[in-house]
């Protein structure tokens, strides 16, 4: 029965409106302001799309509906660590869904969401181009290639103190 | 227009250029089904998104089959509406949607009345050749609305009518493929939402994705309770629409055969919310023109227009979208709620009850009368003045499971003295009713002079947005009338904006006014239904013997007795009420630290 309130930062509110001046307050930018604004925190909270809906004069639920119709929208802020698994054909063929089980397994988390020390997220990925390498993970920037199950441990590895 | 010719069937038909194949059959009584596809064309609101694809054709020389609903016909164009191919993409769509699709029709609220049970008896379906993997979803229940997405086709008709028609922008699409469903942001509850209960979405979906939250179970035990005295009302346009429930023509009036029902249902007083109405009319009229007085005296603290708030939809709307307009709308609480605050003080105390043991149950062509029923501000010691509002369509389910022959009863009278009511309270039930019923009173209020003719066709029609002026002896009183909150939007933004000159606006959230409730029984598509309703009503007011509201000797006896005179003190705590600024705010937080 009462007014729902969103709760932001004076600073982040200050920035997100600037993104949505910055493409006019126009509604049929809407799909370019969420994506600078994902550019800017990282991920999609419901705060973040509150405000995009009322800076543009659009329904949140239309903005909702937009984020979870684009996969490159993400309402879960990702890992300090991403990682990426290719699932393209070629990556596909050689096994790479046993290697994204086995991240999944160890990491206990589904894909799109992050571990919840916040170190790593998982996400399938389409194909990076790097066929001759399959199957290819990405952790951050850096790429792995020929990864099998059994690796998947090491990859990690190089992650625990950091 | 450009005329053209093209063959369906083998039969020849003229159309004009943009019809599409489906209204081209439609004309010649070809009948494709759809599922999808609707057009509420006396409304003006029409939805082809081509989506569902039950409704495809064969078109001659081409490769694909075309979904008629959305293809334009072109001339000499040779269509075929039930070749073999046809039948068996269309069984095809069928099994699919089915296969993602609980069985669960002997349970389901909606049995009987589904749009895709209809098409699956139709198509003669036995079984659901692919099996696949169900999508399931969380139930969501609020006052009024149930969502059980489980049963949603994605033909996103109330996502049509939220946004576009409703203009209130709940439901949306969300998701893709095979997860996709209609819902608020975040996949949140209804009652976590700008959701005004209109009920519009539940008044066009298909299937039982979306019903009203079912109150006839309480119902039944409060009349098996020999401590209860049970008090039922019936809104106007109720008895506009029940009888299409019993396979009546739509238009048929059931007002006697209905208040005969609720008496075998053993409820203790059958009175009508049209009393209420009435005396609705006599609180909002004396408060538009003390309004209407001051500001033309000059008194600058009074704002016009006033708006009507009988409708709970509508004051849902504006708490959200309009809460900086607050001391606009009338504080005259709607029928249903000034009914319950009588009849749990003044009737309460003419029985000699508690207002504990008694059991006031309204039936209502809306489901936003649930959540109104819910508010707090209409309950004392946590007594609410209503206890349940069941719809119209709830009701015929009560009268069908208690064995009733509605067609064969006899015509029965409503109790005194709640029961009794004008014409003027009738016409409530239709966009421009409650407006010409308060001009009726108000005229003759304020010019001291009796009405020739009561009736004010300039306020009657269809049309989604309507003005006239009233010759108030000398006086052109400024009225405008809106139904569809889309419409509404839009006077409500020229209020705003200050470019209004109406006295007095009128407004209903649903199309057509409360004939067209969430409630009702369900058009399926078919608009010259709810014309057939408004008929009707206006038949009923012209057949009453008295059709001005202050003329009702029960309502003079109510005040002569009990309330003193209209805007009274009394009259104020019992029969008026205050709004809620309800818009969503964005606040800074400050307990957080930066990292
Ligand atoms: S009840 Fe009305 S406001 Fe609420 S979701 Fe349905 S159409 Fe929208
Ligand atoms: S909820 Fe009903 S009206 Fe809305 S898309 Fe699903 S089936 Fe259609
Ligand atoms: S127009 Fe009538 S049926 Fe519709 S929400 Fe308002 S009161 Fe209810
Ligand atoms: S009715 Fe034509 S596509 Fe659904």
């Amino acid at each position: 029965m009462s007014a729902i309130k969103i709760k932001l930062r004076e600073n982040d509110l200050k920035q997100l409106k600037e993104v949505c001046e910055s493409f006019n307050n126009d509604p049929g930018e809407l799909i370019n302001v969420l994506h600078k604004a994902q550019g800017i925190f990282g991920y999609l909270p419901a705060e973040v799309q509150e405000v995009v809906a009322q800076e543009l004069k659009v329904p949140v639920a239309k903005v909702y509906g937009v984020v979870t119709f684009y996969s490159f929208f993400t309402m879960v802020p990702r890992g300090k660590y991403p990682i990426s698994v290719c699932t393209g054909t070629a990556c596909y063929v050689r096994g790479a869904e046993k290697v994204l089980d086995e991240f999944k397994r160890i990491l206990k988390v589904p894909v799109g969401e992050t571990t919840s020390d916040g170190k790593f997220s998982i996400a399938g990925l389409r194909c990076v181009g790097a066929c001759g390498l399959a199957p290819v993970v990405l952790v951050g920037d850096k790429t792995y290639g020929r990864v099998a199950p059994d690796g998947v441990k090491e990859i990690l590895k190089e992650y625990e103190d950091k | 227009m450009e005329k053209m010719k093209i063959k369906i069937d083998n039969r020849v038909v003229e159309v004009e250029e943009g019809t599409t194949i489906l209204e081209a059959a439609r004309k010649i009584d070809i009948d494709i089904p759809t599922l999808c596809y609707m057009n509420l064309g006396d409304m003006g609101i029409e939805h082809k998104p081509g989506g569902c694809r039950i409704c495809v054709v064969e078109v001659e020389g081409r490769r694909n089959l075309a979904p008629s609903c959305a293809t334009d016909c072109h001339d000499g164009m040779e269509v075929k509406t039930h070749s073999i191919r046809v039948l068996n993409a269309r069984r095809t769509v069928m099994e699919l949607m089915l296969s993602d699709h609980p069985f669960e029709c002997l349970t389901c609220a909606k049995s009987g009345n589904c749009d895709l049970q209809s098409m699956a008896i139709k198509f003669g379906i036995r079984e659901v050749p692919y099996e696949g993997e169900k999508s399931t979803y969380k139930p969501d229940t609020s006052p009024s609305i149930l969502r059980d997405m489980d049963k949603c086709i994605m033909c996103r008709r109330c996502e049509k009518m939220c946004n576009e028609v409703q203009t209130v922008g709940v439901l949306s699409g969300i998701n893709r493929g095979f997860e996709s469903v209609v819902a608020p942001a975040f996949e949140r509850n209804l009652d976590h939402s700008e959701c005004t209960y209109c009920g519009q979405c539940v008044a066009v979906c298909p299937t039982a994705a979306l019903t009203e939250v079912d109150h006839t179970n309480q119902v039944l035990r409060a009349l098996a309770d020999p401590t209860k005295t049970v008090v039922v009302q019936t809104a106007p346009a109720v008895r506009a629409a029940l009888g299409e429930e019993f396979g009546m023509e739509p238009g048929t009036l059931v007002t006697g055969k209905m208040v005969a029902a609720l008496k075998q249902l053993e409820f203790d007083y059958v009175f009508d919310t049209d009393f209420a109405a009435d005396l609705t009319i006599m609180e909002e009229g004396a408060e538009i023109l003390g309004r209407l007085g001051k500001f033309l005296s000059g008194d600058k603290s009074v704002k016009l227009p006033v708006l009507t708030s009988c409708c709970p939809g509508w004051v849902n709307f504006f708490e959200y979208h309009f809460s900086d307009m607050l001391d606009i709308p009338s504080t005259a609480r709607s029928p249903q709620q000034m009914f319950g605050a009588i009849a749990k003080t003044y009737f309460a105390e003419k029985i000699k009850k508690d207002r504990k043991d008694m059991v006031v149950v309204s039936i209502m062509p809306c489901v936003a009368k649930k959540y109104e029923c819910t508010r707090e501000e209409f309950a004392t010691d946590n007594n609410p003045d209503v206890d349940f509002s069941i719809s119209t369509r709830e009701l015929a389910n009560l009268i069908k499971r208690a064995n009733i022959d509605f067609n064969k009863l006899p015509d029965e009278e409503f109790d005194g003295p709640m029961g009794e009511s004008t014409g003027a309270s009738v016409i409530f039930g239709t966009t421009g009713g409650v407006i010409e019923a308060a001009t009726r009173s108000a005229y003759e209020m304020h010019t001291g002079k009796k009405l020739e003719k009561v009736d004010f066709d300039q306020l009657r029609g269809m049309e989604g947005i309507r003005e006239a002026t009233v010759d108030f002896d000398g006086f052109p009183l400024k009225i405008g009338i809106a139904h569809g909150l889309g419409n509404a939007r839009k006077l409500l933004e020229d209020i705003r904006a200050g470019k209004s000159e109406f006295h007095a606006i009128e407004i209903m959230a649903c199309p057509g006014g409360c004939i067209g409730g969430g409630g009702q029984p369900l058009h399926h598509g078919n608009s010259a239904i709810l014309k057939a309703r408004q008929k009707a009503i206006y038949q009923e007011d012209a057949g009453k013997p008295i059709r001005k509201s202050h003329e009702n000797p029960s309502i003079i006896k109510l005040y002569e007795d009990f309330l003193g005179e209209p805007m009274s003190e009394k009259a104020h705590h019992l029969l008026h009420t205050r709004y809620f600024g309800r818009a969503r705010q964005i606040v800074i937080e400050t307990d957080v630290k930066e990292e």
